[in-house]
């Protein structure tokens, strides 16, 4: 399947100086999440911002719940 | 014989007599910044700290984050930081062009704050640097003339690497600590929250020449794409290390003629600095130096700093040595740098002591990916860079090593990498929170 720019419903944003690795995002939503070697948080395409298709959004929001420092947030699409 | 005058240290008078008197810079007026940006563009100015940002696009950028906060806003008003601080340690042409030629900088300063509507003025060096009594001095000269309608202050936040990133420059002036801040930018939110205009002192100097001569003239030599000249420090294996001003486009060989050529035979650059990235010699001393020339060479010419790397070193022992010391300039606020850099300062150390396996160094070449593009600043991509730059450029040590062996051992012992070298790692790690340490409230 492949994915257009209409698919994309929102961003997922990644604060790293806030981030404090405690891997709560994995477990809330392990398969838009991985973790890396050292604990901390590996975005789908590995950078700071992941765009989200509609059937990402669910998962995205959770790990964004799940964070206790508040390093995730989601911008949404208008 | 250059623009800058860098071979000569300047008073106001000889500055004066050199240059002629700063005419007068239209202030900014309301949402229009001054003039002088409409020269800015047309020359073509792009800043020397590193990035090879257009200048005109950073003014317009700063006065249009002012303009959005409305009259009535508490940090509406701009801020401007001139950027002496000079982290990496294999440049000195920040030093050089401080020492000789401080009123053309301080002219540029006055220059910008009047374009964009400032109403604070710092420049930033590193704390215990010598230059300090020259510029107090040099800025004692200029309030005595009465020259600057703003006064200029200097500020000297801790002599770290990070601590000369342009966020971490505006968070150290608005509140003391020398971190890099994300996301947002200075020209966003700056020092205190206003807009700040951060640039490097070169820039700031070719700003001062452009105020007088216009944009016309400032292209008149260099190329298109980044015209003008440039400072470049050369050191390494060179008869005569030190900064020559060249103009933009100048071939590497004719930059190593200045410095009276090469002392043995070269096995590669190291460009841009420590946040640069290494090039095999192999035909490269005809590259143009220009920041799109040297990209398309697989170099950076970042800080403009041309470090050459000749047969009797080991460039491994010397990348370990660096990154051994980069690892740990890290400021401590994102994971990936925290952990990864010391993580692949310890596999480039194996490497060069020659205790690496193949599956060790595959590890490497993941870990040099992983902490790409997962920092608060650019600290771990460059340092990744430098390293991965740097096993390609010298693909056939890193073949021996892995093979226990290496192309200069049978000359010298392994050395332990901290200790000694050619390359230059500065000694102290300071604290880059030391409210104690502030000029300025």
């Amino acid at each position: 399947m492949t994915t257009t720019t209409e698919d994309i419903t929102a961003t997922l944003l990644l604060n790293p100086t806030t981030c404090d690795g405690r891997g709560l995002c994995h477990h809330a939503a392990p398969d838009l999440i991985e973790l890396d070697e050292w604990g901390y948080p590996l975005l789908p395409g590995g950078g700071l911002r992941a765009d989200l298709t509609k059937s990402q959004l669910k998962a995205a929001e959770d790990a964004t719940h799940a964070c206790p420092v508040l390093a995730l947030h989601i911008e949404r699409r208008k | 014989m250059g623009r800058l005058g860098i071979e000569t240290r300047s008073s106001l008078s000889m500055h004066l007599a050199q240059y002629g008197p700063l005419p007068l810079v239209p202030e900014r007026h309301g949402k229009e910044p001054g003039r002088l940006v409409t020269e800015l563009e047309k020359s073509g100015l792009r800043g020397r700290g590193g990035g090879w940002f257009p200048t005109f696009r950073k003014f317009s950028a700063v006065v249009d984050s002012s303009v959005s906060r409305g009259r009535l806003s508490r940090t509406r008003h701009p801020v401007v930081i001139a950027n002496g601080m000079e982290g990496e340690p294999a440049s000195a042409k920040d030093a050089v062009l401080m020492a000789s030629s401080a009123h053309l900088i301080f002219d540029g300063i006055t220059a910008a704050a009047a374009t964009i509507g400032a109403t604070d003025a710092f420049l930033a060096l590193h704390r215990d640097s010598r230059l300090v009594p020259i510029l107090t001095k040099a800025l004692d000269e200029r309030q005595a003339a009465g020259i600057d309608p703003l006064q200029i202050s200097l500020v000297t936040p801790p002599a770290r690497y990070v601590a000369s990133e342009e966020s971490a420059l505006s968070h150290w002036v608005g509140e003391g600590i020398a971190t890099p801040v994300y996301p947002d930018r200075p020209f966003q939110k700056g020092a205190a929250g206003r807009p700040t205009l951060v640039q490097n002192v070169e820039t700031l100097s070719h700003i001062a020449l452009i105020a007088r001569m216009g944009g016309d003239w400032y292209r008149e030599v260099g190329v298109p794409s980044a015209p003008g000249t440039t400072l470049v420090t050369v050191g390494g294996a060179v008869q005569e290390e030190g900064v020559v001003e060249v103009p933009t486009g100048t071939p590497v060989s004719e930059i190593l003629a200045m410095c009276g050529g090469t002392t043995e035979p070269i096995r590669g650059y190291l460009t841009g600095g420590y946040g640069g990235g290494w090039v095999a010699a192999d035909g490269f001393d005809s590259t143009a130096w220009d920041p799109d020339a040297m990209r398309a060479a697989g170099a950076v010419i970042g800080a403009s700093v041309l470090w050459l790397i000749g047969e009797s070193e080991c460039p491994l022992e010397e990348i370990a040595r660096v990154t051994a010391w980069m690892a740990g300039e890290s400021a401590g606020q994102c994971g990936p740098c925290i952990y990864g850099l010391p993580s692949i300062s310890d596999d480039v150390h194996h490497l060069a002591m020659r205790h690496m396996s193949e599956a060790e160094m595959k590890h490497l070449g993941q870990r040099l990916k992983l902490v790409q593009n997962r920092g608060g600043c650019k600290h771990p991509d460059g340092t990744a860079r430098f390293v991965s730059t740097g096993l390609t450029a010298f693909a056939d040590e890193v073949a021996l090593h892995l093979d226990r062996r290496c192309s200069v051992s049978g000359r010298r012992p392994v050395s332990r990498p901290g200790t000694e070298g050619s390359l230059p790692v500065p000694a102290p790690r300071l604290a880059l929170v030391d409210v104690s340490g502030r000029d300025f409230e």
